[in-house]
């Protein structure tokens, strides 16, 4: 094939507006983008005026599907700009609470939107009737995913409890004990998950990237809340509040979503097999095993495995949150005031949510109003190693002797793979104030 | 037959759209009972012969302006799915300030390449049937919706304020605990869920009436020491109220 024009508009089965173009003249590819089209919204702009307590539950609006991330990185962010400490329990709550939308999120992206293409379908619609026990089976542990929030957090798209200095509501003990039931039952419906993927066949594709996630250096727990930033090729952790050295942002023609860098690569990678890549260690022995079993390992350079590492950590999440449960109701459950701001300042927040490392930052004036912002999304960070992987992949797709209409899904399956949120990733921002 | 149902984003965080994915319990008899048709986030295929077109999200781009009224062409029902599509949600915040700052403030010297307009509801473009207001939309009132629309019945929103849900559930009034709340002015159908969890109505179903919103003027300003400012900066979070004053 010596001219060939990739042209997908509105790639189906991701979360927002994004066009695949590919263009090969003479045997050469001239052009590779993942086009960004999403209709901006200027939360950055709009932030601006509002009041500090705000910025959780308006940011959280950035998307629907990552909202919980959102009010995680956010509500840290204003809690580093005010000087608030929160409580263990507190901490432990959001931890169950970011736990619930890992899952829903990671179930929802490998059952409704990566699983259609191995199986030949346009949707999960048609696996209702041909495929009746994994379609339910789906249904069940995203069910799960959402309960956990909604007893936590009130509801997982837009969750209402988490409040700048802690929650405004605890969960009942009972509530608990029942979701941890469930969270135990859910351990064979993951494995169940494990053995159907196993027979999927995943795009033997490599191409060696920087991996950049949060890691917990403190007490070794798996990082998804909070932590220092480290990749791959740079193990020495980075303070939240320092993320400039680690996240440079390019302003890219056809994106409306800004590219990023790192400082020791032009493109790299974040997610969940970023998160695998850098923390393999720090796994419940569960998720290890099942990496094992779905033959997994540190560090891996194939990004449809991410859709692997998702599957890994969901059986991390379960074990994890089981834990969780157990800590809160040993401690027992007890009504917490919020804690008020000691100043009105700068902050950066931090969480790795499950499309990988998230930055919410923010400047409040001497009364807590919001003057300045800068949001960095995992979908903005990956657009650039996306590229680059459609650019190593096409001269072997092209020599593969496949048609125009197979390489075309095989982009959109790399494209899949990365999970990308694109609604999230059109909120890049040129600042100035820092 | 069965009806054919769409499922559309505009301006919108999508949350609307995945509220219908969260409805796990009766998603398969959902998909028995209507066969989807167009529904970018979760399939390949799309069709343009619609009988009930959903949509989320607000009119904020030139091109929004020109899929909403493609959409309203195709689509026998039209109805309003969540805040941004209802009220035009949080995207109207950006309608307080100067466009070329606003622009400017987040796409720098870029700002040329990202045509926008004052974000506004559907219903100030096109004809809408129905509206399911909220942010996100109550799933279970989508539901509901679902069931009376197919089975040739009329909707109609609820017609009390949240207040109503409040005290039905027994949730202590949140003006007692001294935080002002828009409990009083909001459209019930949420199950008052936000002071069920701790935290203030913020308004996101939209004012039920003008009577509520005159009411709770009177109240606020005679019988509780509060801003009026901060009033009108929480009407406005979602759309509910835009004006620069409370009547």
């Amino acid at each position: 094939m010596k001219n060939v024009t990739i042209d997908v508009q509105h790639v189906t089965r991701v979360e927002g507006h994004g066009n695949i173009l590919v263009k090969v003249e003479s045997g050469e590819i001239s052009r590779v983008e993942l086009q960004i089209v999403e209709s901006p919204r200027f939360f950055e702009a709009f932030l601006r005026g509002r009041r500090w307590y705000e910025a959780p539950h308006i940011t959280c609006r950035i998307c629907g599907i990552c909202s919980v991330g959102h009010t995680c990185a956010s509500v840290q962010a204003i809690e580093a700009a005010t000087s608030i400490e929160i409580s263990e329990q507190s901490t432990m709550l959001r931890k169950l609470l970011l736990n619930g939308e890992e899952l829903q999120s990671h179930v929802l992206h490998v059952y409704f939107l990566a699983v259609p293409d191995f199986l030949g379908v346009g949707s999960v619609i048609p696996l209702a009737s041909t495929h009746p026990d994994v379609v339910k089976r789906a249904l069940r542990m995203k069910k799960l995913a959402n309960d956990i929030c909604a007893i936590v957090g009130g509801r997982h798209i837009h969750p209402i409890a988490v409040h700048p200095g802690g929650l405004t509501h605890v969960p009942r003990a009972e509530e608990l004990l029942a979701l941890k039931r469930r969270l135990k039952e859910a351990r064979a419906d993951l494995q169940e998950t494990a053995n159907t993927y196993r027979t999927l066949k995943i795009p033997d594709f490599t191409r060696e990237t920087e991996f950049v996630s949060l890691k917990t250096v403190g007490n070794g727990e798996y990082a998804f809340y909070d932590g220092q930033i480290v990749s791959t090729l740079d193990r020495n952790p980075t303070n939240v509040s320092e993320y400039r050295e680690r996240v440079i942002e390019t302003v890219v023609e056809h994106s409306a979503a800004k590219h990023c860098r790192s400082a020791k690569s032009p493109s790299y990678m974040v997610g969940a097999l970023a998160r695998f890549n850098n923390n393999y260690d720090q796994l419940h022995p569960s998720a290890k095993d099942a990496a094992g079993a779905l033959g997994l390992k540190p560090v891996c350079h194939n990004p449809f495995h991410n859709n692997t590492a998702q599957i890994v950590e969901s059986v991390h999440v379960v074990e994890n949150s089981i834990e969780l449960i157990d800590t809160l109701l040993t401690r027992r459950l007890t009504e917490e005031p919020l804690v008020e701001p000691t100043r009105f300042g700068k902050g950066v927040g931090s969480t790795d949510v499950p499309r990988g490392i998230l930055f919410h930052e923010y400047e409040l004036d001497e009364n807590g109003i919001i003057v300045g912002s800068n949001l960095i999304i995992p979908t903005g960070q990956n657009l650039a190693n996306i590229e680059a992987d459609m650019r190593a992949m096409m001269p072997g797709l092209l020599d593969s002797g496949m048609s125009k209409e197979e390489i075309t899904l095989r982009l959109e399956m790399l494209v899949r793979a990365y999970d990308p949120c694109i609604s999230c990733a059109t909120h890049f921002l040129d600042i100035e104030w820092v | 037959m069965k009806p054919r149902i769409a499922i559309f984003s505009l301006t919108s965080c999508e949350g609307c759209s995945l509220a219908i994915l969260e409805l796990e319990d009766c998603l398969l008899d959902i998909l028995g009972a209507v066969e989807i048709v167009n529904f970018r986030e979760g399939m390949t295929e799309r069709s343009w012969d619609i009988d009930i077109g959903f949509v989320d999200g607000a009119v904020s781009t030139p091109e929004d302006m020109k899929e909403i009224e493609h959409f309203r062409e195709c689509s026998k029902v039209l109805v309003a799915i969540g805040a941004c599509a209802t009220h035009g949600g949080l995207n109207t915040l950006k309608n307080y300030q100067d466009e070329s700052d606003y622009r400017k403030y987040v796409y720098g010297d870029q700002a040329a390449r990202f045509p926008t307009i004052p974000a506004q509801p559907l219903s100030g473009v096109v004809d809408v049937d129905y509206q399911l207001p909220g942010c996100p939309m109550v799933k279970e009132e989508f539901l509901e919706f679902v069931k009376v629309v197919l089975t040739g019945r009329t909707w109609h929103l609820p017609e009390d304020p949240v207040c109503v849900e409040c005290k039905r559930n027994g949730t202590l009034c949140l003006y007692e605990k001294g935080i002002m709340c828009l409990g009083p002015v909001t459209r019930a159908g949420c199950n008052a869920i936000c002071p069920s969890y701790g935290a203030k109505c913020e308004g996101c179903r939209g004012v039920v009436h003008d009577e509520a919103l005159k009411a709770a003027g009177i109240n606020l300003r005679e019988q509780y020491d509060v801003d009026l400012q901060d009033v009108l900066a929480d009407l406005r979070m979602f759309g509910a109220y835009q004006e620069k004053t409370l009547p």
